[in-house]
């Protein structure tokens, strides 16, 4: 368990948001509250399948206000290998599951003079945290979100209800485009923006952003980002003494794990550097797929994050 | 995402460069602060046309940074003015807008936490120390902060403790660290050093 402290929980309730999306409230165990965690945090959801664990990251939608339970928006995906089929088939009211501390790495800028939050399909969830928390603290914000259809925007009713004309719906059913060009200009000195959805989305909102001239320091993205596959190879653990293979469908922490590695981990979707490890030998070409290290770091080929990233080749050998 | 760490050690501002990116440049400096701006601007004209200067120190300076041809520039009467107008400055600006400072480490401590007030992330502010090397330091006891501080260990301008300046500069609050010196031994304070040569 290196994400650390594992919570309980069990499911309390579920709803299907969208014909894709459900909603899992996720109720403490214990019956003690759960921790308060700032908007845009996620937390590692742990489900035993069986043969294994799966641990996905999960962004929290909403804590009840006495602390009771958490929320989660999950999407189902096309072609899951695991995780997010677990919950929508095998997970019901009663279930139980373990999730890790929460971990925040797409915070809101308090300070901010206004607050643009953009959001793409399943991109909703930690948008929805960041509204709720901006409307508490009385802060200025728009939210822009932009959905397939009414009936696949997930939480838009709820959105609307809270949020009112602050929150501006784009159907691409109805051919509306979200153009960041025509969000960004006239926004006061002071603006941030924060932007979840796919990679697409969120590469498009970011070069719009530093083409509109607004500082990198004011552009906030989280990917969703799931490690991808690719070819096996072998991993040594120099100072271990143990070799593991890497399945083509299982990410390189996931091999460690298997093996009985106690590696660290926070987001599992390479985004936080906890999974940072020391390459030591590599006899084949370093596919990194984080949003992490720099590229220097990158081309350097000394280090690797477990959670997403592989070798083509045969042998990597790690400073564990 | 904000990665960037709160405490950077030394050298705490990077110097003057263009962002050929901003479609406007807002840009304060104070005395010797104008010759970071003249190197940096000088050869850049069609920045310019979209360029505010604000400027409070001598004549020599300010005459050479008059005729630089920025859209607007305007001198004025000293760091209080200067401050004042900035204000008038960031609360009209629009983002696309970048914020570059120039001067001593006190004045862009100060430029840099009004900037804060109106959201704008310390990281994202483009600056460069000129002229004395004096640092601005807060007490990690009172908060208090003292300005154009150059030996080590001081006293503290709120608390008048004896403070040891740590090498550790924090960008949110644009300061060095002040911490108590005789926290060990009460009374034991060493002789000061010079901070800046
Ligand atoms: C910070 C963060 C927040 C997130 N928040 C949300 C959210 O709020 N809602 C949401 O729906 N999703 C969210 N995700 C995405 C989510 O974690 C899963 O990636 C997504 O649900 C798809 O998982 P899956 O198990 O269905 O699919 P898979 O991608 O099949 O993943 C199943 C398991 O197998 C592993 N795996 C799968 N394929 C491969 C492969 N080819 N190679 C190696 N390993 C593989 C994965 O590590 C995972 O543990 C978030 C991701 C991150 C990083
Ligand atoms: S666990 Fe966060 S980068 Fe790998």
């Amino acid at each position: 368990m290196s994400g650390g402290v594992e919570i309980p929980v069990v499911v309390s309730d579920i709803e299907q948001a969208t014909p894709t999306v459900r909603r899992f409230r996720l109720t403490a165990a214990s019956g003690q509250p759960l921790p308060h965690f700032a908007a845009g945090s996620h937390v590692v959801v742990m489900m035993e399948s069986g043969e294994r664990i799966i641990r996905n990251a999960y962004s929290l939608v909403d804590r009840a206000e006495d602390g009771s339970s958490y929320s989660i928006g999950v999407l189902k995906t096309r072609d899951s290998r695991g995780g997010s089929r677990f919950m929508h088939e095998r997970v019901e009211v009663g279930s139980r599951l373990k999730i890790s501390m929460p971990v925040n790495l797409f915070p809101v800028f308090a300070p901010g003079r206004r607050h643009l939050l953009v959001a793409g399909g399943i991109g909703v969830t930690p948008i929805y945290a960041m509204a709720d928390e901006l409307k508490r603290q009385g802060a200025d914000y728009e939210i822009h979100y932009a959905v397939r259809d009414e009936a696949h925007g997930a939480f838009v009713g709820e959105l609307r209800e809270r949020h009112g004309d602050r929150l501006t719906l784009y159907r691409s059913d109805l051919s509306e485009v979200l153009a960041v060009r025509e969000i960004l200009p006239g926004q006061p000195f002071g603006t941030h923006l924060y932007v979840c959805g796919p990679q697409g989305m969120i590469d498009a909102v970011l070069e719009g952003g530093r083409e509109a001239g607004w500082p990198k320091e004011h552009l906030h993205s989280e990917h969703f980002q799931a490690p991808p596959s690719g070819d096996p190879f072998s991993a040594r653990l120099a100072k271990a003494g143990i070799t593991c293979e890497v399945r083509s469908d299982q990410s390189l922490l996931e091999a460690l794990e298997e093996a009985g590695v106690d590696a660290p981990f926070l987001c599992r979707g390479g985004a936080c550097g906890q999974c940072e490890v020391a390459v030591v030998d590599a006899d084949g070409e370093l596919v990194h797929n984080d949003h992490y290290l720099s590229e220097d770091e990158r081309s350097s080929g000394r280090k690797i994050m477990l959670c997403v990233s592989r070798l083509k080749g045969r042998e990597l050998v790690l400073d564990l | 995402m904000i990665t960037t760490s709160t405490f950077d050690s030394r050298p705490a501002y990077g110097g003057l460069s263009l962002d050929e990116r901003a479609k406007s440049h807002l840009v304060v400096a104070e005395g010797d602060g104008a010759s970071a701006v003249l190197d940096a601007f000088e050869d850049a004209p069609p920045s310019l046309a979209r360029t505010t200067l604000l400027y409070a120190g001598p004549d020599g300076m300010a005459v050479r940074l008059a005729i630089l041809g920025a859209a607007e520039f305007r001198r004025t009467s000293g760091r209080l003015d200067l401050m004042n107008r900035l204000d008038e400055v960031f609360a009209t600006s629009k983002m696309g807008a970048r914020l570059y400072v120039a001067g001593t480490e006190s004045f862009i401590g100060e430029v840099i936490a009004k900037a804060a007030t109106y959201g704008v992330v310390p990281q994202s502010v483009i600056a460069e120390q000129r002229g004395s090397l004096a640092r601005r330091v807060q007490c990690v006891h009172c908060k208090h902060v003292d300005e154009e501080v150059t030996a080590t260990p001081y006293a503290c301008g709120g608390c008048g403790q004896s403070l040891f300046v740590r090498d550790h500069f924090s960008r949110r609050h644009a300061a060095f660290q002040g911490v108590r010196v005789d926290a060990e031994v009460p009374g034991e304070i060493p002789a000061a050093e010079e901070l800046v040569q």
